[in-house]
C-alpha cells in the first residue's frame, strides 16, 4: 500500500513533537524512520497507525484520505518496542487474537484460525511454541511471537517500533534478517523506527534521518552517506 | 596463612540466630497478643454456655435480621465498588488529563476522614431537614435511616479499596497490550474484557476482598445513618454493640463470632484461589 504523509504536525500541550512533516511511501518498500531520542520518529510511526492523531495534517493511504480511520480500521500490523504481547494468554492465543477479535461475520472459522497461527509459528521459525506463555519465550522469540501476531490480521502495512531494541548483538542481526525476509515474501510497506544507523542503512530501501521533530533527509542508504544533505545527518551517520 | 580467619557460612543478609530467635519471638508474641488471643476469646465468650445458647442467640428474631442485612449491604455495595474502583483506576492509569493527582487524593478522602463525620455528611445531605432529603422522604424514599444511608455510608468508606489495589498494578503494566489489542481490531470492550481485566483480575479479588471486610464490618459511619433501629436498620456490628451494653454477652459474642467467620471465610476464599492458580500468579509476576 502506497502511504501518503502531508503536512502533518503534532502537538503535546505547548511542545512541537513533530513540526509539519511530508513524506511519501512507495507501495512495498522497507523504510527506516531513523534519529535520535525527542526526534519525532515513533510519533510519526503511531500517527500512521491510529494510536495519536495529528494536530494538522492528513494521511493518504493509496490515495485516500485516511486521516480520520480508528485504530481498528487501519488494519496496521504494530510491533511494539516491548512487544507487548498478552501476558496471560498463550502465543498460539496471542497469535490467534486478531482473528478471534473480529465481528462474528467476518470471522474465520476455529479450524481455520488454527490453520493460519501455525502457518505464522512456521514462517517465525518457531512452530513448536504455541503452548508456551510469553513469560516462557527469550526475548528474540518474543519479538518473533509479536510479529506474526501483527501479519496474522493480514495487515495492510506493517509498522515497528525499535524492533530489535532490547536484544543483544547476535540475535539483532539474525532478525534483520528475519524481518527482510518476512517483507520479501509478504510485500507489504514496512515502516521501522530504529536509533541504530548502521540498522537503517542495512536493512532499509529508503531511510529518512528526523531530528528535533524535522525530516532532515529522505534518501536510499547509499544516497544519505554519499551526500548527507546536512551537518547533522552527516555526524549522526558517522556515529 | 594460619592467621586466615575462618570464612562466616552466612549470607550477607541473614542476621545470627539469637537475633533471628528475637525477631520471631516478637512477632509470634505480638501477633498472639493483637490477633490470635482476640479471636480466641470471641469464641470462648460466645460459647461460654454452650452451643444450645450461642444458637439460641444467633435465632433471635433481631439477630437473624441483623445477619441478613449485613450480607445485604456487602452484596450491593462491593460490587458496586468494584465497579466504580475499575472505573476510577481504569481511567486515572490509561489516560492522561489535568487534575489526575486532584482525583487520586479524592479517592483517597475517605481513607483520611472519619467515617463518624461522613456519616454526619451524609445526613446533612439526604435527612429530612435537607432539601433533597425532604423531597425524597415526601416522594416515600427516604435514604437517612433506612437501608439506601447505611449502603452510602458502606460505599464511601470502603470506595478506596478497589482503587487503590488496581492503580499501582495498571501503572506498571503501562498501556502498550490494551493498544497491541486495537491495533489488532478489538474494540474497545472488547480489549477491556479480554486484555486489561485478566491483568488485573488478581489485584482485584485483593481489593474486594478488602472492600468486602470493611463493608461487613463497618461500625462509624453506619452507626450514625443507620438511626440504629432494631430488626430494620441495625447490621451486625451494630447490634453487637447494643447487645454488649445490654450485658448480654453470649448474645454479643455470637453474632460477633458470626461476623468473624465471615472475615475468616473471605480470607479462605482467598488463600484457596492462591494455591489454585499459584503457576498463573508466577507467570505474571515473571514476565
Amino acid at each position: 500500500m502506497h502511504i501518503e504523509i502531508d503536512e502533518i504536525s503534532k502537538q503535546f500541550g505547548v511542545t512541537a513533537a513533530l513540526h509539519p512533516v511530508s513524506l511519501a511511501i512507495p507501495s512495498g518498500a522497507l523504510v527506516a524512520l531513523l534519529g535520535p531520542s525527542g526526534s519525532g520518529k515513533t510519533t510519526l510511526l503511531r500517527i500512521l497507525g491510529g494510536l495519536e492523531f495529528p494536530t494538522s495534517g492528513r494521511v493518504l493511504f493509496d490515495g485516500k484520505d485516511a486521516t480520520a480511520l480508528t485504530v481498528q480500521e487501519r488494519r496496521a500490523g504494530f510491533v511494539f518496542q516491548s512487544y507487548a504481547l498478552f501476558r496471560h494468554m498463550t502465543v498460539f492465543d496471542n497469535i490467534a487474537y486478531g482473528l478471534t477479535a473480529r465481528p462474528r461475520a467476518s470471522r474465520p472459522p476455529r479450524a481455520e484460525i488454527a490453520r493460519r497461527v501455525t502457518n505464522l509459528l512456521e514462517l517465525i521459525q518457531l512452530p513448536t511454541i504455541g503452548p508456551r506463555f510469553p513469560s516462557q519465550l527469550s526475548g528474540g522469540q518474543r519479538q518473533r511471537v509479536a510479529l506474526a501476531r501483527a501479519l496474522a490480521i493480514e495487515p495492510r502495512m506493517l509498522l515497528l517500533d525499535e524492533p530489535f531494541g532490547a536484544l543483544d548483538a547476535k540475535v539483532r542481526k539474525e532478525l534483520r534478517q528475519g524481518l527482510r525476509e518476512i517483507h520479501d515474501e509478504t510485500g507489504l510497506t514496512t515502516i521501522f523506527v530504529t536509533h541504530d544507523q548502521e540498522e537503517a542503512m542495512e536493512l532499509a530501501d529508503l531511510v529518512v534521518v528526523m531530528s528535533m521533530g524535522r525530516i532532515e533527509q529522505i534518501g536510499k542508504p547509499a544516497d544519505i552517506r554519499a551526500r548527507p544533505a546536512s551537518a547533522f545527518v552527516r555526524d549522526f551517520i558517522s556515529a | 596463612m594460619s592467621d586466615a580467619r575462618p570464612i562466616p557460612f552466612r549470607p550477607a543478609t541473614e542476621e545470627t540466630p539469637a537475633t533471628r530467635l528475637a525477631l520471631i519471638g516478637l512477632a509470634i508474641g505480638g501477633l498472639g497478643l493483637l490477633v490470635f488471643g482476640p479471636l480466641l476469646i470471641v469464641f470462648a465468650e460466645a460459647l461460654a454456655q454452650g452451643w444450645r445458647a450461642a444458637f439460641a442467640a444467633l435465632s433471635n428474631p433481631d439477630a437473624a435480621s441483623a445477619i441478613r442485612l449485613t450480607l445485604l449491604i456487602a452484596v450491593i455495595a462491593v460490587p458496586l465498588n468494584a465497579a466504580f474502583g475499575i472505573a476510577a483506576a481504569w481511567f486515572i492509569t490509561k489516560f492522561d488529563f489535568r487534575g489526575k493527582a486532584f482525583l487520586i487524593t479524592l479517592i483517597d478522602l475517605p481513607f483520611s476522614v472519619s467515617p463518624v463525620v461522613a456519616g454526619l455528611c451524609i445526613i446533612l445531605m439526604f435527612g429530612s431537614n435537607s432539601l433533597l432529603g425532604g423531597w425524597l422522604v415526601a416522594s416515600g424514599y427516604p435514604i437517612v435511616f433506612a437501608l439506601p444511608g447505611i449502603v452510602l455510608a458502606t460505599m464511601f468508606v470502603t470506595f478506596p479499596f478497589v482503587a487503590r489495589e488496581l492503580i499501582p498494578v495498571m501503572i506498571e503494566q503501562g498501556r502498550a497490550e490494551e493498544e497491541a489489542a486495537l491495533t489488532l481490531g478489538a474494540s474497545g470492550w472488547r480489549v477491556f474484557a479480554t486484555v486489561t481485566l485478566p491483568n488485573i483480575r488478581w489485584a482485584l479479588l485483593y481489593g474486594v476482598l478488602l472492600s468486602n471486610a470493611r463493608a461487613m464490618g463497618e461500625f462509624g459511619a453506619v452507626a450514625v445513618v443507620s438511626g440504629k433501629i432494631r430488626g430494620q436498620t441495625a447490621t451486625m456490628p451494630i447490634t453487637i454493640e447494643m447487645l454488649y451494653n445490654e450485658y448480654l454477652s453470649v448474645a454479643a459474642f455470637s453474632l460477633a463470632a458470626v461476623l468473624t467467620l465471615l472475615a475468616l471465610l473471605t480470607l479462605f476464599l482467598k488463600t484457596a484461589l492462591e494455591l489454585r492458580h499459584a503457576d498463573q500468579l508466577a507467570a505474571a509476576r515473571r514476565h
